[in-house]
């Protein structure tokens, strides 16, 4: 405040400058407030405060913001109901054999690209980016046929198999890794005599924990979340996965709505959990990719 | 293993002629390369390219899943170009999903990362707040804002209800229910936010500095120098945002299943009827080519129009 009443004008500039900077702080500051509250807090408190609610309280009018009683009702009538233990044990077994099956293939793959020279090396990689923009739907189909030909549908085998043969994606960003990390590093275990096998294993993955456990968290994701393959391929009610479970749960409880939200909020917990032990590594690792792609 | 055979039978200056002789440090190091692609060049053929060339073949096919496929020309195109009005709604609904939502997010994302990008104490607690939607989809989420737009009970039209604004039925209204599907993948947002966010902390804060001393103002700052140096991002974020909008699937099954008057027929949801409920896999292989055409079309516009539009400093530097 004594610098405001000076008299030299280049400390009033810079004061105001200061008032103006803190001012925006403010403002920034209230507006995404504002916006956590009305786009993330209000959906997802209404949606937790519907799920402790029978269904009296839910239709009650005027509404009832707060459930009064407390019923935990919702949620031992969705795992009595439904086997939901066990979609999600089937969900979770998929996902690891996609994890074990990515974090594996996708390693080989992305060190051989970014660290072994091959002809026709560039052309390949070239492709592999290119797959990434290829529609889904186009193989969607033959790719079915392929497997009931196989005679694996309604097994897990087509929802887990097709892991182990990589993601254009998750080698895309393993090899951005490898590809920081120095060459006097191999060079260097060359010549001691390493095999190109031990450079991988022993120099080269230590130090891609980081895009490992993004490629881990993200196939967890997308595979707790996947509704389309599992639709397609799985038809033996015990073989569910949670997402099956969940649209069951709709068909089931029409107008149940305190039960499909604590089933619905039950079915994310887990992707609600991993993403806060782990934000650090995937914000940080999905925005490296728009950056260096 | 197949260079060390092929020594074996072939004269010894053959193989350097061939350059296979395996004792080569760099013969040895292109085998291994083959050897650690394999993976991905096997799934690339068996997964990708091969059921990309069968779909196309199946497209000129009739060919119900139980019976063999029956090769009928152009009758699969002829049919969806001519009678199939499906055909011609799914591409409607797509097409205007596209257009609506593509810009929508793309604004709401910008706008969303300049206001993450404020240095603020905490600031990481929105940033990490404002992703959580995008690692929640699939049934659970479109569930959820069925109920939130329920037209009677949601929490949206209680709040509407609240401040005199009578609430549209959403999902239920063939005028609402495409435009209920575009706010509720709007609110995932912030998974895009995140991407410009990074774009914008890799802006080397010099340009602001030499920008503020000829005068610029807030809005020049940012049409001069950040959507500029941000236009890399932006291209990227815009051909990967538009292939998943060409691709919406769930939201459309669970909620609205193609309805009301089929006013949410997604494209998606159309071939997985006409191949998983219909049988009909012929033709949805020749409905998945179309909209196959249509992603790479839209894809190469866009790449084709990056030059002017997208700015690499390296190009500026030449």
């Amino acid at each position: 405040m004594t610098t405001l009443t000076a008299s030299q004008p280049r400390a009033r500039a810079f004061s105001s400058h200061a008032l103006v900077r803190r001012a925006n702080s403010i403002a920034v500051f209230l507006i995404l407030l504002f916006l956590a509250v009305v786009v993330i807090g209000i959906p997802v408190g209404w949606v937790l405060l519907t799920s402790f609610k029978d269904a009296k309280q839910i239709f009650a009018w005027p509404p009832n913001i707060f459930p009064d009683p407390i019923r935990w009702d919702n949620y031992t009538g969705v795992i009595e109901s439904l086997p939901f233990i066990r979609f999600a044990a089937n969900t979770l077994f998929i996902a690891i054999f996609n994890i074990i099956g990515r974090v594996v293939s996708c390693s080989i793959v992305a060190f051989a690209f970014a660290r072994l020279r091959f002809p026709g090396r560039d052309f390949l990689f070239m492709v592999l980016l290119s797959t990434m923009m290829i529609p889904h739907q186009v193989t969607l189909i033959p790719t079915f046929a392929l497997f009931q030909k196989l005679g694996w549908v309604g097994t897990y085998l087509p929802l887990i198999v097709p892991a182990f043969f990589g993601a254009a994606f998750f080698i895309f960003l393993m090899r951005q890794s490898i590809m920081t990390l120095p060459r006097g590093l191999d060079e260097a275990a060359r010549i001691d005599g390493a095999t190109t096998w031990d450079i991988f294993v022993r120099i080269i993955m230590p130090l891609c924990i980081p895009p490992m456990v993004l490629i881990t968290v993200l196939t967890f994701l997308w595979k707790w979340n996947d509704f389309l393959n599992p639709l397609i391929y799985l038809s033996n009610y015990d073989d569910y996965t949670i997402q099956l479970g969940l649209n069951m749960l709709k068909g089931r409880f029409n107008i149940q709505w305190g039960m499909i939200m604590a089933g619905s909020l039950l079915a994310m917990s887990p992707c609600v959990i991993i993403y806060f032990l782990t934000q650090k590594y995937l914000i940080g690792g999905i925005a490296n990719v728009g950056i260096k792609g | 293993m197949d260079a060390g055979n092929v020594q074996l039978q072939l004269p010894t200056s053959n193989i350097q002629f061939l350059n296979m002789n395996i004792r080569r440090p760099a013969t040895r190091e292109a085998i291994e390369g083959y050897i650690g692609i394999s993976p991905w060049l096997i799934g690339f053929l068996v997964f990708t390219l091969g059921p990309m060339i069968a779909s196309f073949y199946f497209g000129f096919t009739n060919w119900r899943i139980t019976t063999d496929a029956q090769w009928i020309g152009l009758d699969n195109y002829i049919e969806m170009f001519t009678r199939d009005r499906d055909f011609f709604q799914a591409l409607r609904v797509t097409f205007t999903y596209v257009i609506i939502a593509l810009p929508l997010n793309l604004v709401a994302g910008l706008a969303l990362s300049l206001l993450l990008n404020h240095p603020l104490p905490g600031i990481g607690i929105f940033r990490t707040i404002f992703y959580l939607p995008t690692v929640l989809s699939g049934v659970a989420v479109a569930l959820m804002w069925m109920w939130l737009l329920n037209p009677d009970y949601g929490v949206i039209n209680s709040l509407l209800g609240a401040v005199g604004i009578p609430g549209p039925k959403w999902f239920f209204d063939p005028d609402t229910a495409l435009l209920s599907i575009v706010l509720m993948n709007l609110w995932r947002v912030g998974g895009s936010a995140i991407i410009y966010l990074a774009g914008l902390q890799n802006i080397p804060p010099h340009l602001y500095e030499a920008a503020e001393m000829d005068g610029a103002g807030v809005w020049s700052k940012l049409w001069n120098v950040t959507i500029p140096m941000l236009t890399p991002t932006l291209f990227f974020q815009l051909v990967m945002e538009a292939i998943d909008a060409f691709q919406v699937f769930t939201a459309a099954y669970i909620i609205t299943d193609g309805g009301p008057m089929r006013s949410t027929l997604f494209y998606m949801l159309y071939m997985f009827r006409t191949a998983f409920t219909d049988f009909e896999m012929g033709y949805a292989s020749a409905l998945a080519w179309i909209l196959g055409i249509i992603i790479m079309i839209f894809t190469a516009l866009v790449f084709k129009s990056s030059p002017l539009w997208v700015y690499y400093e390296s190009e500026a530097k030449r």
